[in-house]
Parts: structure tokens; C-alpha cells; sequence
């Protein structure tokens, strides 16, 4: 594994592989009345949160706890950044205080990037979502929820996604989950194809590694999963679509277009879910929506991202297991 | 600064042609000829150098006043020295705004103090930048500063009714408006070229069409009411198309291109390097291609740095909170040599055209841009065009290092410059 986790783009598939075997080991831990490992005590997290995001914050503490992780939660609301300070100062108060890693929620694409390449800080660095540009743990967190059920067998330890057709709907331009799952999922064999209004697919698509399509129903029926991005209502007020109304019966998932998919095909969403807009909640809350199910593999993903970047270098549990008994 | 009297240039290659003296008495050339009597004259050996007509830049921001932590009109005007210049056009986006006589005389005199290289403010065409009112033009050129061009720089006029007007009023004095050409509505959260790089990267797209509509706009305006439009800072294939059709048509119309737009692409924003943020942003390969053709045809009527001092902290962030622009005045003539020279697209007396004598004319300059001949005002860049060396900011004489350079091999060095016979630069040092 590299030190730092920036874009879905920078792992092969051994490496994505790896961590998707890693957390399938690290989820059985969940099953166990006492969820904590040892293995990284004495090891400091620092979740530095320049957005709002509950959801991404607490996954990445609660994986760290679980790991026994030291964490410290960083937001920049009502803190020093709010006041001025600049993301390299903030970098070097994290340095000084023996950050291990740095988990990274920020408004501007490449903040992360920056982070891990300029020199500020020694620690690992873990993207957490940057601006449009990349949220590369969500992307692994969805492959691993498909492989899980997709796969013939066993959880589908040590395979890819290789043949599967994912489809991934609604707003490709400002989705930072979008550009994660199409590199991941490809690296990882998948065949991808995006569907979107023509004004949210972004212009210089044409290099990305999948199909696009504006039609959601020549596709739905032919797609093993169907993931909904989450589209904000407000894109209507700059003209990417008319009104909600429209963007719902052309591109929103409802139950008679799920009827069409193939019977083991799932539903995903990456939340918060905009019941109504991009998914009606009959969807939402049938047995093929897997939301619910990928905010608990989340946890393990991220356990796993730790675990690697952090110097693991046989699997976890018996890492774990050896240092319990020395 | 070095004595004023006599120097004799031994063996310069006057625009890269066969060597040949050049003597300089007071502040003209008094002769140029083979085997000239030293006579007194401080002798410069300048075999194998090219010698070049003092470099003029249409676009230079000098900061000041206002933002003199990142330039002041003298750090400028020393490193426009350094690259060659004898003249640059300081841009009207200061602090205040250089929209009234006043400012436009203060950096005026603060020019002519400096000594280095002449000054000639840029009147803004709108008060405040803001391209609702026009600024008072007429002043600005009756000042002490005789302005000529005006721009909003940094800012589009995007009002065509605004633009319309400008372009009628400058006829008066026989002005011409500097247009920064950028749709304001289709480059909003803009950050980069809107391309391939930038769908991958996640940065807010700029798109070429949002400079290639207003300057289409702004040629069709020009030739409505007959009057004078420059283009600043042409990135684009598609603009070069545009401005190619205007002059075609024998419209009044004149461009300038960057060193920075001459050599770089959007790939290096791969990096996320806030140094590579400029506006217009960094295009695609076929943009570079397109643009140092047009420039060699002369489409592209001169190389202007848009030389845009930043402080430290601006630039050492992330890529969204960076300030855009990069430094330019004293790396413009080594990337013109590497970019236009050395691939055989302009010789050394289409470099003179291009970065003297066609920015003096379109600034209406008067002992700017002159040949190199006997009577002519001594405004003379020496280059050792042989040299080669890494950019090393730390050197610059800016005040500012934002440059896209600094550790690139680049060929050419400027040894010396004479402002009306006084030398600026000697030996590639302030004189």
C-alpha cells in the first residue's frame, strides 16, 4: 500500500482488492460483542473537517476507535480556520501535535493533494471527499457492498467485479462519489456506465473509463447494481434541469423502473437520499436498497484504509490477535 | 547607474544578423557600422549576442499602489529591467483603482522616479473595474500620464453597451481599449481550462467558448463604430480563428499572447500547484500550437507577460484559495527564445517586432520600439542567447517568486539593457 489515500485512481487492482479482502476480515468483528482491536494503540487519527459531514466524520472515528486509534476530531466551524488560518497552518499544528494520520473532508478539489504532497505534514493522508474531485473511501465502500452481493460465494474474498455493469445516476458533474467509483470500479474489471442529464455529465467525459448514457431506461434493465447520487434540488436554479418534477421521471429510480432491472440486481446510494427526487421511497426502502448496508461496510472500508496505511502488512485479525497474546 | 556618455557595443548581432558595433553617445545611437573607433567609450564585448530593440510589455501589473507587499512600481521596473524592458504598461487594477487622473499620474511619476524602465498607465475603462460607468477617459489621457490605453483588466467588460461606448469615446484621443475577454456568467467558480483535465481534477471548468464569444463580440463591435480593440491574453485555437477573420476583414484589431500560454498546458495543474493558476487559464497543447503559429504570423501582434506579482501565502495553499497569475517580466524573453526561437517559428527580428516594436505602436509609444539605427533613441537588450540556465527565483528582482518556472531549464539571459543610453542591466545585474 501507498502512504497516503487520495484518489481511487492511485490503487491497482491488488491493491483495491487487498483492502476489500482486509475489511471483509476486519467486518467480522462487528459480530463480536467486544468490536475493538489493539492494533492501533498509541496511533493518533485526526479527522479535519473543513465541510460539514456527520455521516463521513463519525464512520472514520468510529473505524479509528475500533482500531483503537487515538482521534481527534478537527472542524472548522467556530475553530481558527474559521478565522482566517490557512490550511497550511492548520497542517503544521497537526504535525507539531503527532498526527499518524489525517483524514481530510475539504471544500476545494486537490486540498488533499496538496496536503500529503507540499511538505506540511509527515503523516498519512486520507481523502475524505475534496470539493467535485475525488471521496475514494465511498467508492471501495460501494465495491465492497457489491461484492458482497454480487459475488458467487464466500463473500467473494480475493475476486474483483470483473463483467459486472454497474450503473451510476444523476448528477456526474459535481459528484465527487462518480469520479471515485468510475476509476475504482473499472480498476477493478467493472463495466461502467454513467446516466445523467447532457448538463450534469462533465465536459471531457470522453476520457473517462465508461459509457454514458442520457437514457435510463435502456440501461436499468441490463445494470447488476443501479446507484442514485444524491442531486441537490438548488442545481434546478442554474438551469442543469428544468423542475424536480422533470428530473424525477426521467432520471429518478422508481419502483416500476426497479421492476425492470434483473432479479439479483441492487439498489445504492451513497446518502443522504432525496427521497422524492432521485429515489422514491418505495425504492429506497425495498430489500434491493442497500444505503443502510453500505454505512455499516463504510465503517469496516475505513478500518481497513487505517489499518493498511498505517503500516499493516499481514491481515488484520491476525496482526491483532499476535500483539493480544505477546 | 553607470555613466551616461559612451559605450560601444563591440560585435553585437543586430536582430541576429552579422556582428557589428553599435556606439551610443549620450542618449542615442550615434552610429552602427563594422571596426568603430572606441574613441573614450566604455567597450562592451558583445560577440555572439543578439542585440534587440528595448522590450516593450502592453501588460504588466505593478501593483502598486495599493498591494506593495507583492510589487511596488520600482521592484517592477527593476525586474522589467532584468528581462530586457525599456518600457512597460502598468495595468489599472490597483488599490485604488486607476480610474481617475490622479492614480494614473501618481504611477506615472513614481515611473519616471524609478528610472528603470518607463512607465505608461493603463487607464481602467470603468469606474471601480465594476463596468457599469465609464471612467473619466478623457482625463486620463490629458493627464501627465497621456494615456492611450485603457482596460478593466483582471475584469471583463461584459456590458456591450459599456464596451460600445469605450470603443466610440477613445476615437477622441486616438485611444484603445485593452479587452480582458471572459464571459463572466459561463466562467463563475471557474478554476482552471475546461477540458478533460479539469473533469478528472473536479475544478470548476473555464471554458474557451467564454473567452472566443466576447471577443467575437468585441471585433464586430469595433468595426460597427470603427475604432481600436486590443485583446489581451489570447489562450485559444478558437480565439486565433476569430482574430485571424477580424484582421482579415481589415479591422482595427491587435492581440497579445503570454510567454506563460506559449509554452505550459492544463496538464500541470495535475499537480494541484497553485503556481500554474493564471486567468486565462493554462489551455490544452493544440491551443499552444495554435497560438505560437498566430504569433509567427503575426495574427498574434505581441508577446505581453500579464506579469502578475502574488505574495508567498497566496500561492502556498490549496488550489481553490490561491490567488490567479504568475511573475513573467524577467523569464518573457528566455521562454519567447525557447518557445519561438529555438523550434524556428520567428527569427530574431520578428522577436523585435513582436516584443518592441508592435506593443510600442499599438500603445502609441514615441522612442519605444525603434529600429537600431544611427539618431534613434538608445533603448537597446543585449541577450547571450547561447546561455543556458535553470529559473531560480530566489534571484528575481520582483518582489514576488510566483513563478511557474523555477527550476526549469531555460535558454537566454539578457546581459545588458540600456534605457536611453543609460545602462539598467550589466553583466545580467542592476546597474
Amino acid at each position: 500500500m501507498k502512504r497516503h489515500l487520495i484518489s481511487a485512481a492511485d490503487l491497482s487492482r491488488d491493491d483495491a482488492v487487498l483492502i476489500l479482502d482486509t475489511a471483509e476480515e476486519l467486518a467480522r468483528l462487528a459480530d463480536r460483542p467486544i468490536k475493538k482491536l489493539p492494533t492501533l494503540r498509541g496511533r493518533t487519527v485526526v479527522n479535519l473537517f473543513f465541510e460539514d459531514s456527520t455521516r463521513t466524520r463519525i464512520s472514520f472515528e468510529a473505524a479509528a476507535k475500533r482500531l483503537s486509534a487515538d482521534v481527534i476530531n478537527f472542524s472548522a466551524k467556530g475553530s481558527s480556520v474559521s478565522k482566517g488560518e490557512s490550511l497550511k497552518d492548520t497542517a503544521l499544528t497537526l504535525e507539531a501535535m503527532g498526527a499518524d494520520a489525517v483524514v481530510i473532508r475539504h471544500h476545494s478539489s486537490g486540498a488533499p493533494h496538496r496536503l500529503a504532497t507540499s511538505g506540511w505534514i509527515n503523516g498519512s493522508v486520507v481523502n475524505a471527499g475534496d470539493g467535485t474531485h475525488e471521496h475514494p473511501t465511498q467508492a471501495l465502500l460501494d465495491a465492497f457492498t457489491m461484492r458482497r452481493r454480487l459475488a458467487s460465494g464466500a463473500s467473494g474474498v480475493g475476486q474483483d467485479l470483473s463483467g459486472r455493469r454497474i450503473t451510476i445516476v444523476g448528477d456526474v458533474l459535481h459528484s465527487r462519489v462518480a469520479r471515485s467509483n468510475v476509476h475504482l470500479l473499472s480498476t477493478l474489471g467493472a463495466d461502467v456506465t454513467l446516466v445523467a442529464p447532457p448538463t450534469l455529465v462533465p465536459f471531457g467525459v470522453e476520457s473517462w473509463p465508461c459509457d454514458v448514457s442520457y437514457d435510463l431506461d435502456a440501461v436499468v434493465g441490463k445494470s447488476d447494481a443501479v446507484m442514485m447520487l444524491r442531486v441537490q434540488r438548488e442545481r434546478m436554479n442554474a438551469a442543469f434541469f428544468p423542475t424536480e418534477r422533470e428530473y424525477a421521471r426521467r432520471y429518478g429510480l422508481n419502483a416500476e423502473r426497479m421492476a425492470r432491472m434483473p432479479e439479483h440486481a441492487i439498489v445504492m446510494h451513497p446518502g443522504p437520499m432525496n427521497r422524492g427526487m432521485e429515489i422514491t421511497a418505495e425504492v429506497a426502502d425495498s430489500d434491493r436498497c442497500t444505503a443502510v448496508e453500505q454505512v455499516a461496510n463504510g465503517v469496516s472500508i475505513r478500518m481497513a484504509v487505517l489499518y493498511l496505511l498505517l503500516g499493516g502488512n499481514e491481515p488484520a485479525v491476525t496482526a491483532a490477535r499476535t500483539e493480544e497474546n505477546q | 547607474m553607470s555613466d551616461t556618455n559612451k559605450t560601444l557595443l563591440r560585435g553585437a548581432r543586430v536582430l541576429g544578423g552579422e556582428p557589428q558595433d553599435v556606439l551610443i553617445e549620450g542618449e542615442r545611437i550615434a552610429a552602427v557600422g563594422t571596426g568603430l573607433d572606441a574613441d573614450g567609450a566604455t567597450v562592451i564585448d558583445a560577440a555572439g549576442q543578439i542585440l534587440l530593440p528595448g522590450l516593450v510589455d502592453l501588460h504588466t501589473h505593478l501593483r502598486e499602489p495599493g498591494r506593495e507587499d507583492s510589487e511596488t512600481v520600482l521592484t517592477g521596473t527593476k525586474a522589467a529591467a532584468v528581462g530586457g524592458f525599456t518600457a512597460v504598461h502598468a495595468m489599472a487594477n490597483t488599490f485604488p483603482v486607476a480610474d481617475t487622473a490622479g492614480v494614473v499620474e501618481q504611477v506615472w511619476r513614481l515611473g519616471k522616479e524609478s528610472g528603470y524602465c518607463d512607465v505608461q498607465p493603463i487607464g481602467a475603462v470603468t469606474v471601480g473595474l465594476e463596468g457599469k460607468k465609464l471612467a473619466e477617459l478623457g482625463a486620463m489621457h490629458e493627464s501627465a500620464a497621456g494615456v492611450r490605453v485603457f482596460s478593466d483588466d483582471g475584469k471583463c467588460v461584459d456590458d456591450a453597451v459599456i464596451m460600445r461606448r469605450a470603443l466610440e469615446y477613445v476615437k477622441a484621443f486616438d485611444g484603445v481599449v485593452a479587452q480582458h475577454a471572459q464571459e463572466p456568467r459561463l466562467t463563475e467558480g471557474a478554476q482552471m481550462n475546461e477540458g478533460i483535465v479539469s473533469a478528472e481534477l473536479g475544478l470548476g471548468g473555464w471554458p474557451a467558448v467564454a473567452e472566443e464569444s466576447i471577443i467575437a463580440r468585441d471585433v464586430l463591435l469595433a468595426a460597427h463604430v470603427d475604432s481600436r480593440v486590443h485583446i489581451c491574453h489570447l489562450s485559444t485555437a478558437g480565439s486565433v480563428e476569430i482574430v485571424r477573420w477580424a484582421k482579415s476583414k481589415g479591422w482595427n484589431v491587435t492581440a497579445e499572447v503570454t510567454p506563460h500560454h506559449l509554452l505550459l498546458t492544463d496538464e500541470l495543474v495535475r499537480s494541484y500547484n497553485p503556481v500554474y493558476k493564471v486567468n486565462p487559464p493554462l489551455r490544452t497543447e493544440a491551443d499552444v500550437m495554435a497560438l505560437r503559429e498566430a504569433l509567427a504570423d503575426g495574427t498574434i501582434d505581441c508577446v505581453a507577460t500579464d506579469h502578475a506579482p502574488h505574495p508567498h501565502e497566496d500561492k502556498d495553499c490549496e488550489w481553490g484559495a490561491a490567488a490567479m497569475g504568475m511573475v513573467g517580466l524577467e523569464t518573457a524573453l528566455s521562454v519567447v527564445q525557447h518557445t519561438m526561437v529555438d523550434t524556428g517559428l520567428l527569427d530574431w527580428a520578428g522577436v523585435a517586432d513582436r516584443m518592441s516594436t508592435r506593443p510600442s505602436a499599438i500603445g502609441r509609444l514615441t522612442g519605444q520600439g525603434r529600429p537600431i539605427a544611427a539618431g534613434e533613441p538608445a533603448n537597446l537588450t543585449l541577450l547571450d542567447s547561447a546561455y543556458r540556465g535553470e529559473v531560480n527565483p530566489a534571484g528575481f528582482a520582483s518582489r514576488s517568486r510566483n513563478t511557474p518556472y523555477e527550476g526549469r531549464e531555460l535558454p537566454g539571459r539578457v546581459t545588458h539593457t540600456f534605457l536611453r543610453g543609460r545602462a539598467t542591466v550589466v553583466d545580467g545585474k542592476l546597474a
